[in-house]
């Protein structure tokens, strides 16, 4: 099976602090799905960056979807990026634009046709069931709302890869259930490998998944 | 209500910009018109002891544009009631030749000075009248208007880059979550300052068709051109092509500027 992701002796460190992550090796097969647990300040969140090229590591290497990010330019970066569907914790929507922009943002940056984008929002927004709310924006919306704005903005341009920060943090039951439910859908119907940086591995989730944890800078595989 | 927000902080300052550039035109063209006005009044008297032809008197020094030679019958004209005929001509010989020397421009004390030393340099001259402490003081008080407007016009463009500056960091903190987020999926920088780049060309071009109506205005109003006429000249007040190209080009470059160094200054927050 191709693989997505592969560390090999990957230490990461935010500028003159100490080593988050240290001398880690793992991979992830293309059309898995991905739990990283961890205390809190373990370097979920790190790890999570340094594969969106958000953090460059310190050590060892790092190659995501082909693209080696210990020294890749930005070019090849956006490139990479282009094929990444992200979620935050925190949304990371444009509050000035209408929730359809928001959704539509990759699709523009992939150069999809405006008719062809529009389409495919209006898909997503029945998906996320948020077809009501159209035109409004973000801060219009409860959180839970806005995470599945995220989540569908993450699912518009049909990603290889989806990483996710806690997708579920604040969220209440209703928009967990449906964002855990759209990150399995997208994994078992579309084949995107899912990563997914969370405390809590839901119960109800119908789908084999493999588990990391970090403990003490150390990413381990749990059985 | 948000959107005209937005734009008017910007169309403000580059407004009050162009219009301390248009004012300084307005001044510089009024002083230059001024001056035309002075020249034309304005000449140097030469006495010399022989008579000297036009050409010798215009190699002399390239700011004199006429010459013309006084005559001496209104001097005369004063003496001739008990003199006899053949005395008058002979007083008319002896007398000095006086010449009238008219100048190219209006000219600066410093080429008062040169033109008297290269007329003085002549054997035959004897004397010239350049009336320099009139010529000076005028010289001077127009010298010290334009600088004053210069100034006060430097004043609020400093000023109001300033305030642009100021504009700026609110622009960069309003711009650089969205171009971070943008940055995420891997837009690329065109893609990210493009909204930048599209607002700072249209407040450009606000400001500037601003300014292009207020000097149209101004410059066909009946008490401005009044004020013109009072002091004897006419001045180009706006010009729709230069100026408008002046100003436009100048309001571009700012506002272009002004997207550029946010852009340069943007650093991706995750």
């Amino acid at each position: 099976m191709d693989k997505v992701i592969i560390a090999k002796d990957l230490s990461l460190s935010y500028s003159n602090s100490e080593t988050i992550i240290n001398k880690a090796n793992f991979s992830v097969d293309s059309g898995s799905f991905v739990f990283i647990t961890g205390a809190s300040g373990s370097g979920k969140s790190t790890l999570l960056k340094s594969l969106f090229g958000a953090l460059k590591p310190k050590q060892g290497s790092l190659v995501v979807g082909g693209v080696e990010l210990n020294s890749v330019s930005r070019s090849k970066l956006n490139f990479l990026r282009r094929h990444i569907g992200i979620v935050f914790q925190d949304y990371k929507l444009v509050k000035e634009w209408s929730i359809d922009k928001n959704i539509m943002l990759p699709l523009i940056i992939n150069g999809y046709v405006k008719s062809v984008a529009q389409n495919q929002v209006d898909k997503l927004l029945k998906h996320v069931r948020l077809n009501h709310q159209a035109g409004k924006h973000p801060l219009e919306l409860s959180g839970g709302e806005q995470q599945r704005v995220a989540m569908a903005r993450a699912l518009a341009h049909n990603p290889i890869l989806i990483l996710a920060d806690e997708p579920t943090g604040n969220l209440d039951e209703y928009s967990s259930e449906l964002i855990w439910k759209l990150l399995e859908g997208a994994n078992e119907q579309l084949k995107t490998t899912v990563i997914v940086v969370t405390h809590n591995i839901p119960q109800t989730l119908n789908v084999d998944y493999k588990h990391y944890h970090i403990e003490y800078g150390s990413i381990h595989e749990v059985n | 209500m948000k959107s005209i927000k937005n734009h008017l902080s910007l169309v403000i300052a580059l407004l009050s910009i162009l219009f301390s550039i248009q004012v300084f035109f307005v001044v510089d063209r009024s002083i230059d018109a001024y001056k035309e006005n002075l020249a034309n009044n304005y000449s140097v008297i030469a006495v010399s002891q022989k008579r000297l032809s036009n050409h010798d008197i215009l190699s002399i020094n390239k700011i004199i544009s006429n010459v013309e030679e006084l005559s001496p019958d209104s001097v005369i004209k004063r003496l001739n009631s008990n003199m006899q005929s053949k005395n008058v001509e002979l007083l008319k010989l002896s007398l000095p030749k006086f010449y009238k020397i008219t100048l190219t421009s209006y000219p600066s004390p410093e080429e008062v000075s040169r033109l008297t030393a290269d007329l003085l340099r002549n054997s035959s001259i004897t004397k010239v009248e350049n009336f320099s402490s009139t010529h000076s003081t005028t010289y001077k008080l127009l010298l010290l208007f334009k600088n004053v407007v210069a100034i006060f016009a430097l004043v609020v463009i400093v000023v109001t880059l300033l305030l642009i500056f100021k504009e700026l960091k609110i622009w960069q903190y309003k711009h650089n979550e969205r171009m971070s987020i943008m940055g995420l999926f891997g837009a690329a920088l065109w893609l990210r300052s493009a909204v930048l780049f599209r607002l700072a060309i249209v407040d450009a071009l606000i400001a500037s068709f601003l300014a292009f109506g207020i000097f149209i205005y101004i410059s066909s109003s009946p008490w401005v051109l009044q004020q013109f006429s009072n002091i004897g000249i006419s001045v180009v007040i706006f010009n729709p092509l230069e100026d408008f190209a002046i100003l436009l080009g100048v309001a571009l470059l700012i506002s272009t500027l002004l997207a550029s160094l946010i852009v340069i200054g943007h650093k991706e927050e995750v």
